[in-house]
């Protein structure tokens, strides 16, 4: 491999043709790079460098709680890459079965864009993909969201089809507990690879309302209140202080879009619309989606200013 | 942040470990059970990635069992002890786990024994241990404090020195902690040391 060091120079070679004198003198030197199975060597450090930068921030908000009639789940529609908007329509919240939901905020909120705007085949991405990673060879990708792409379009996948199969094996419906065990099983093996994933599972079984929390590190916590998400925290501040258990479904759903909604207010990568999803012992619904600016001027409209002091014309001296 | 300490009494054993599950500057969950136990007489707390503080604990009872089943004889303390640490030592230049452990158990024949294992398989056995940054902490507290054959009473009341030391004097003190015990009659939860609870939900 050498060293491509054209753009170090000050006038591109097209233009200006050198002379054979002057051009082996100023051409900048050339050398290979170390080979070298190490990655971080592999890429200069790079993409060791962009993993360690997208990790933390998994650029979206998303939350779930238990009360006293199910689960809610609400997440908002944004997905950036860095400071740019790449889409205000994506679908963070999963359908797994009519019975549970899955919430994506990392990698996996990418999938889903890669997915409905691109139009990628899904049945044929994973199998081409989880090869890859099998290989080893996922660090030849230049962008780590590039990986979560293709590890969250695998998890998605597998675990749907899973929790079908084990239906099928047992005549019931698979636990919560259960779906995210194998969710945190999938991913655990995944880890060190790269992988940003920050989810959660959520639904009813036969044991009632159930919600975990599972990260891409292997993470997996049981819980009655989550938020995922760079805006999480914004999130965590609303829930927290309007949370009760024996909230009304209606009261709930507020609950939830609320915090979504001041999530996005502050949160720069959470934004577009605000969806409510609702699990009960009959399944899921969706309950509503809200654009948030609307939101905002529903929660505070425009009153008109009082003007306190106005321009006059200056009469001529 | 973590804090998981322990320590051997007259004929039983005490391990102690916060109940914060924390994401950079995120607490997700105040209330997470960090104490495994092992079989009917072992306790095993971990702190490290929660990951593989659950992967390798489970897998570590798991195999205690398996044991169990094939041979009709629970294995020893010191053989579990033994046992994990070579797990973790053969994982650990292949894929480490990074996983501290404090074992704690009872056998008939030796007594109560608490084991000191950290996540590149340093395996001692101690009569006082502590992991985490709570250990600053505990580990002088217990020096001053412990003596041989201390009581039950006695050794609670060295544990929640440590805590309230931990709470006033870590900046990042995680607010609940679990106590369990384990005796001639056996391993469980002795009690939760809250300062911060979670709303409570009527499971169903």
């Amino acid at each position: 491999m050498k060293l491509d060091t054209t753009g170090l120079e000050s006038f591109p070679s097209l233009l200006a043709p050198q002379s054979d004198v002057v051009g082996e003198l100023s051409a900048a030197p050339s050398f290979d790079l170390p080979n070298s199975n190490d990655v971080s060597i592999q890429f200069d450090g790079f993409l060791k460098e962009a993993i360690q930068m997208v990790k933390p921030a998994k650029g979206t908000t998303t939350l779930a709680f238990i009360f006293k009639e199910g689960v809610m789940v609400a997440a908002d529609s944004r997905a950036s890459m860095g400071g740019y908007i790449s889409s205000q329509s994506v679908k963070k919240i999963i359908e797994i079965n009519p019975y549970m939901l899955g919430t994506m905020a990392g990698g996996a909120a990418d999938c889903q864009f890669w997915h409905r705007n691109l139009g990628i085949k899904t049945s044929l991405l994973p199998s081409f993909c989880s090869s890859l990673l099998h290989l080893g060879i996922p660090w030849l990708f230049p962008y780590n969201f590039v990986i979560d792409i293709v590890a969250a379009a695998i998890v998605e996948k597998e675990q749907k089809k899973w929790c079908r199969l084990h239906e099928l094996a047992n005549k019931r419906r698979i636990s919560v507990t259960g779906a995210s065990k194998l969710l945190a099983n999938i991913l655990y093996s995944y880890r060190g690879m790269g992988l940003s994933v920050g989810t959660m599972i959520a639904g009813w079984d036969e044991t009632g309302p159930g919600l975990y929390y599972v990260d891409s590190e292997g993470g997996r916590l049981k819980g009655t209140r989550f938020s995922v998400g760079s805006g999480s925290p914004y999130a965590y501040g609303v829930l927290d202080s309007g949370y009760r258990y024996d909230l009304s479904i209606e009261e709930a759903a507020e609950l939830a879009r609320r915090a979504i909604y001041h999530a996005t207010f502050r949160d720069g990568a959470s934004g577009g619309v605000a969806s409510v999803y609702y699990v009960g012992p009959n399944g899921w619904k969706k309950l509503s989606g809200d654009d948030v600016g609307e939101l905002h001027y529903h929660y505070y409209p425009v009153t008109p200013s009082t003007v306190e002091q106005e321009m006059v014309e200056a009469t001529g001296a | 942040m973590e804090c998981v300490f322990g320590l051997v009494g007259n004929g039983f054993a005490i391990v102690v470990a916060d109940s914060s599950a924390v994401h950079s500057i995120l607490v997700h969950k105040s209330n997470e059970d960090k104490i495994m136990v092992l079989d009917s007489h072992k306790l095993i707390a971990a702190s490290g990635e929660p990951g593989d503080r659950v992967q390798f604990t489970e897998y570590i009872q798991k195999n205690v069992a398996l044991y169990q089943f094939r041979n009709g004889i629970p294995l020893t303390t010191a053989a579990a002890a033994n046992f994990t640490r070579g797990e973790l030592a053969t994982a650990l230049r292949k894929n480490p786990y990074s996983v501290n452990i404090l074992l704690a158990g009872y056998d008939k024949e030796t007594g109560p024994a608490l084991y000191y294992i950290d996540y590149i398989a340093t395996l001692h056995k101690l009569e006082k241990g502590a992991f985490g940054y709570g250990s600053y902490f505990s580990l002088s507290m217990m020096d001053r404090h412990y003596h041989s054959g201390m009581s039950v009473e006695e050794a609670i009341d060295l544990v929640d020195k440590c805590i309230m030391e931990i709470r006033s004097r870590l900046v990042v003190a995680p607010p609940n902690f679990v106590i369990k015990i384990v005796d001639k009659d056996g391993a469980r939860e002795y009690a939760w040391r809250e300062s911060v609870k979670d709303t409570p939900v009527p499971s169903a």
